[in-house]
């Protein structure tokens, strides 16, 4: 019964940055209708950053998460800009293979600038407790019923930080005038650019927002799996797509429960069926819900007219 | 009207089979004359496959229309039953070119099965939908392979699964070793063999997309529910368009495993799909000759880019987005249209004068 508790946190922990991930891919699509593949090579961007600015320049880490996130901000908008907004009104196969060029030029840019020798993330979501006999002791988690489950400080903080941002999302695209700008553009471009929206402001925002969450997410990925290679982004990516498909893609609730869903799976998959069969496990779920429910879990059913 | 049309298309079929031929043969010189450096050489024939991968998979996006990112599934079929098969037949058949046959075969009717067991799901998707579950089939194609085990001995075949548990008889040899793959494959591909393979398959698409099955296909891409509605039956066309591209991919995949020394199933994962994707939108949807050159192109850049070192897989990813923006981006298309004006202008004058 506790490993099961244990695996069934840690699957939440580690859907829970699917679905961070999967906001990111969730909100651009609901506005641009295209799938951003360099988006999961902007996570690995972030946790770059932030592993620099932590390990090399001695920064505290939550100013190595800021930097992280405004670096990848910046990154996401000036992408935006030059590789996908001359497409706008092209074929969205086009904007595709565009975004894959993109992700290709970070990935190879980081092996670069990085080189493809791994980096061992820092562990800095650990708690220094000062003992009675003036030594340090360093807990990196909490113990429960006895030490035979234990719960990483990592793992609580990914959890809390998803629920923290799915509330600010919601608050923001709900009420607010930028949030419920974007919702309009989603919904209908041209009628929103008729109603004084600027649209190409708004879409730039969203990216803005989803690589801002993708920096979030690179690192608290890398709090869990620690080692960075310029690659680290590309299979969570996938993942995530594949999460906020699960979930219905342009729906944000969805892309939350598409995650949390998809990364308990998984490490159910891995720890009760085969470690080796896990990714075709999840696949195979997805692939089973989308046959039931075409347009995921919470997506909207749009019906076809002639 | 009809005649005008059916011209046409038959000049753009006589023109994509002459570039083949011409293309072969003057490889075939360049390379009996020496011109063509080993690197280049090795490269004839995985060229060759991913002419035939890039020809497969517009059959599906540019005829069919249907986005597919899980292609390289496929071809792993394909090249992992071809290489068994020929591994297997090493000793009974000495005749290489005849294995190559068998394997490339093999892959093909092995692909096609797949390719229904995946089409009968997949195709009741649309779009975006129907893309995702491409991808997550590929990825499952992929870890099977990874865990699939066979072996040979006397009493024939054996395999298992995700375990080793093989116990083979004397004398006898593994053949696929789970994510090892198949290891020392005696190499069958030649480039005349992916020469033919390239033009059965131009004359298989041709041929398909001419008939009253192609044209219920293309009907089918441009408006569905007006296609449905004139009695198209939407499964059995896509069905047979789908398993069609799949068996191309499996011989395509066939070749590929069989020029090269060793095969893995991770080298068939998302980027392959996604590369021979590449070619089959940069070449233009539709356009066979436009996939033809846009697969030997862009197998051959990054060898030509090598002395670059480091930097060869940057530059290749810049040229990827530029030829993007300058091809599809609205502003560029009208760009081009003024300057192909301003050029006939320029032309229509001089004429004149001269």
């Amino acid at each position: 019964m506790l490993t099961f508790l244990n695996h069934l946190i840690n699957g939440i922990s580690l859907g829970s940055v699917y679905a961070i991930i999967a906001l990111g891919y969730t909100m651009v699509y609901g506005i641009a209708k295209m799938l951003n593949f360099a988006h999961g090579d902007i996570i690995m961007v972030g946790a770059y950053i932030c592993f620099f600015a932590v390990s090399t320049f001695g920064l505290p880490p939550i100013v190595g998460v800021l930097l992280a996130m405004v670096v990848c901000t910046v990154l996401g908008m000036v992408i935006e800009r030059l590789a996908y907004k001359p497409l706008r009104s092209a074929p969205s196969l086009a904007v595709l293979i565009t975004a894959i060029g993109v992700s290709y030029f970070l990935q190879n840019a980081a092996q670069l600038l990085w080189t493809s020798n791994p980096k061992i993330f820092p562990s800095f979501l650990v708690v220094t407790q000062q003992n009675a006999d003036g030594t340090q002791t360093v807990k990196s988690g909490i113990q429960f019923a006895g030490g035979q489950l234990s719960v990483s400080y990592a793992t609580l903080i990914t959890i809390a930080v998803c629920v923290v941002i799915m509330l600010v999302l919601t608050w923001f695209t709900e009420h607010t005038k930028m949030g419920q700008a974007i919702q309009a553009c989603s919904e209908d471009k041209g009628a929103a650019q008729l109603m004084g929206i600027n649209v190409n402001t708004t879409i730039s925002l969203t990216f803005a927002i989803g690589s801002a969450l993708a920096a979030i997410a690179g690192v608290l990925l890398c709090s869990a799996y620690p080692t960075l290679v310029p690659t680290t982004g590309s299979m969570p990516g996938i993942k995530a797509f594949t999460a906020a498909v699960f979930g219905g893609i342009g729906s944000i609730p969805g892309a939350l429960l598409g995650g949390i869903l998809l990364g308990v799976i998984e490490i159910f998959a891995k720890a009760y069926i085969s470690t080796q069969l896990s990714d075709a496990i999840v696949f195979a779920v997805l692939i089973v819900v989308l046959l039931v429910r075409p347009t995921g879990l919470l997506g909207k059913q749009v019906r076809e007219k002639v | 009207m009809r005649s005008l049309r059916t011209n046409k298309t038959l000049r753009t079929n006589v023109i994509t089979y002459a570039v083949v031929v011409a293309a072969f043969v003057l490889f075939q010189a360049l390379g009996s004359a020496g011109v063509l450096s080993s690197t280049m050489k090795g490269q004839l024939v995985p060229i060759c496959a991913y002419v035939l991968m890039a020809l497969s998979l517009n059959l599906t996006v540019g005829i069919l229309g249907e986005l597919s990112l899980g292609h390289a599934g496929f071809m792993s079929v394909g090249a992992f039953a071809g290489a068994v098969t020929a591994s297997a037949m090493q000793d009974s058949m000495p005749s290489s070119a005849l294995r190559l046959t068998v394997a490339v075969l093999v892959g093909a009717v092995l692909a096609a099965i797949v390719g229904v067991l995946i089409g009968i799901p997949v195709l009741r998707l649309n779009g975006d939908y129907l893309a995702i579950v491409t991808l997550a089939f590929g990825e499952i194609i992929k870890s099977i392979v990874n865990n699939l085990y066979i072996g040979m001995d006397a009493n024939g075949l054996h395999a298992s699964f995700l375990n080793n548990t093989i116990v083979l008889g004397d004398g006898g040899r593994m053949i696929l070793s789970g994510p090892m793959g198949v290891p020392g494959i005696k190499k069958t591909a030649t480039f005349t063999a992916g020469f033919i393979l390239i033009l059965i398959a131009l004359f298989v698409i041709f041929n398909l997309v001419n008939s009253r099955a192609g044209r219920a296909i293309m009907a089918l891409r441009d408006n569905r529910i007006a296609a449905e509605s004139v009695g198209i039956n939407v499964t059995k066309y896509k069905l047979m368009a789908f398993v069609i591209s799949a068996a191309i991919a499996g011989a395509g995949g066939a070749l590929y495993g069989q020029a090269q020394n060793a095969i893995i199933a991770t080298k068939f994962d998302f980027n392959t799909s996604i590369l021979i994707l590449v070619f089959v939108v940069l070449g233009g949807m539709g356009n066979m000759l436009g996939s033809i050159l846009a697969a030997a192109l862009l197998t051959v850049l990054p060898e030509l880019l090598r002395s670059l070192n480091d930097y060869r897989m940057l530059i290749y990813a810049i040229v990827l987005i530029l030829m993007m923006l300058f091809n599809s981006a609205p502003a560029m298309i009208q760009w081009r249209e003024q300057m192909t004006e301003k050029l006939r202008e320029k032309f229509g004058k001089e004429k004149k004068e001269g």
